[in-house]
């Protein structure tokens, strides 16, 4: 199971790094789908099928079907690149920025023991009782945050013409 | 034998089956769609045109295979790939009879979610990678449509699963031993079943080809064995969502006198014919209907349906 952790780890560390880097919008969103799928089995392997599944579903299946449904509907071919943004002005600051943040991450890694060995798979219904139980308050709070995105959509989409015209 | 070895061969075994059954459905359809309007269909090749199939294949095969020259070529050529791969993978969860399934996953229903939402890539990027006007439209009327039909066929299932209790699709299968889902769960049924032709772009939900408008959509640019994949793969859906219908509404394998893997095909063939008479029987809505549809009746009915089974549900354990 561990080796199968850090094979699929290897597929969404590099398949980011791809997607960074892919000139093509669509090629890069694909790498994105790619680490995205990488993830779930990184979940599976540490004994999470219901959040692998939920994974795929939600952020595989649905959030990136939106992102290439826009990309499509922009159109926006190969040449669309903006090659020209890549200069080292753009990139240092984040680049710093994402260093000390890899620091620290490193930091904890070390800090930290070994991942222990025994791995076993939780049920859905554990993973229920613990969102609907324990983390009640933090579920109805996203819930809410969603609703609040709902609602704003909602509003920038709507047509004004139809007001003006009566 | 052991366990492993045994699982492989009934994965060989699945994977067998499920090609010759979809390549046997392309004979069927056009067989049974001529004796519903009133011709008599491919009848020259073998007993009852039953080699038509294979003299199609060699057809396809032996045909220049062209990439157009302002496709992107690899997403290109990955693309019909993607939607046999999902739709076989979405296989490997269904059981056809007690412990003879490929695997049985804790979460075998949503496994099969999963797969059939990673299917829409396929349309999606061959209408892309195409570059053309007419593949671009199918590619962005599939992604609409299939997103949507997405939301409410997981929604429509959960109230299978709430009287069930898990999403082991065997345990699901065992539930069903006094009554079946379809009873209880009719409107459940409804649902995915209209959100399962949506899946499949099958008539009447194939504006994604609209042949009378888009010349054939997404894959208008493919030719050959590409467009060989697309073709079965959309059979292959078909068969899908037949044996998932029976599985979660039908009781599976269930059934007297029988064994159970018969009670299985019985059941599905008899749903793949659903599909065929469908395709003879309705004409294809407005993309706008199709879309207002699926939002406006199609998600409330989910929902009323899963609030009603939940209360339900409770009601009965107390």
């Amino acid at each position: 199971m561990i080796a199968a952790f850090y094979a699929a780890a290897a597929v969404a560390v590099l398949s980011t790094l791809l997607m960074v880097t892919r000139p093509s919008v669509v090629h890069a969103l694909l790498y994105l789908i790619v680490s995205l799928l990488g993830t779930a089995v990184m979940f599976l392997a540490l004994g999470a099928p219901f959040l692998a599944a939920l994974e795929v579903i939600i952020y595989a299946g649905a959030v990136m079907v939106l992102f290439v449904f826009v990309v499509m509907m922009l159109n926006l071919g190969p040449s669309s690149s903006h090659a020209d943004w890549l200069s080292p002005r753009a990139w240092a600051g984040p680049a710093l920025l994402a260093a000390v943040l890899g620091i620290e991450l490193l930091w904890i890694l070390a800090s930290a023991g070994p991942p222990s060995e025994g791995v076993r798979a939780i049920a859905p219904a554990r993973v229920a009782e613990s969102l609907f139980g324990t983390y009640l308050i933090a579920v109805e709070l996203g819930s809410m945050l969603l609703a609040a995105g709902i609602l704003g959509a909602y509003h920038l989409g709507r047509r004004e013409t139809g007001r003006a015209r009566r | 034998m052991s366990y492993a070895l045994a699982h492989a061969l009934i994965a060989i075994g699945v994977l067998i089956a499920i090609l010759s059954v979809a390549a046997g459905l392309i004979w069927v359809e056009r067989r049974v769609l001529a004796l519903y309007q009133d011709r008599l269909g491919p009848n020259r090749v073998g007993p009852f045109g039953l080699l038509q199939v294979l003299a199609d294949v060699v057809k396809i095969m032996t045909k220049e295979d062209w990439i157009p020259p302002f496709a992107d070529r690899t997403v290109f050529v990955v693309a019909p790939a993607i939607v046999m791969v999902t739709t076989l993978l979405a296989f490997a969860v269904v059981p056809f009879a007690p412990g003879l399934e490929v695997v049985r996953l804790d979460v075998g229903l949503l496994f099969f979610l999963a797969t059939s939402s990673l299917g829409v890539y396929s349309v999606v990027l061959a209408g892309w990678s195409s570059d053309s006007k007419y593949s671009l439209l199918g590619g962005l009327r599939a992604s609409a449509q299939m997103l949507s039909y997405e939301v409410f066929m997981g929604l429509s299932l959960m109230g299978v699963v709430m009287q069930a209790g898990s999403f082991d699709l065997v345990e699901i299968v065992e539930a069903q031993r006094r009554l079946w889902f379809c009873v209880p769960q009719f409107l459940g049924l409804v649902v995915f079943l209209i959100a399962g032709i949506a899946e499949t772009r099958r008539l009447p939900f194939d504006l994604p080809e609209a042949d009378s408008e888009l010349i054939a959509g997404y894959h208008s640019e493919y030719s050959g064995m590409k467009f060989g994949m697309f073709f079965v793969g959309e059979y292959v859906g078909i068969t899908l969502i037949s044996a998932m219908l029976v599985t979660l509404f039908f009781g599976g394998w269930l059934g007297p006198l029988l064994p159970g893997v018969a009670w299985f095909a019985i059941k599905v063939l008899a749903f793949v014919g659903v599909f065929i008479l469908l395709r003879a029987a309705l004409p294809r809505p407005r993309y706008d209907q199709l879309m207002s549809f699926g939002w406006k009746v199609m998600l409330p009915l989910a929902l009323a349906n899963l609030v009603a089974t939940a209360a339900v549900v409770l009601w009965i354990r107390g």
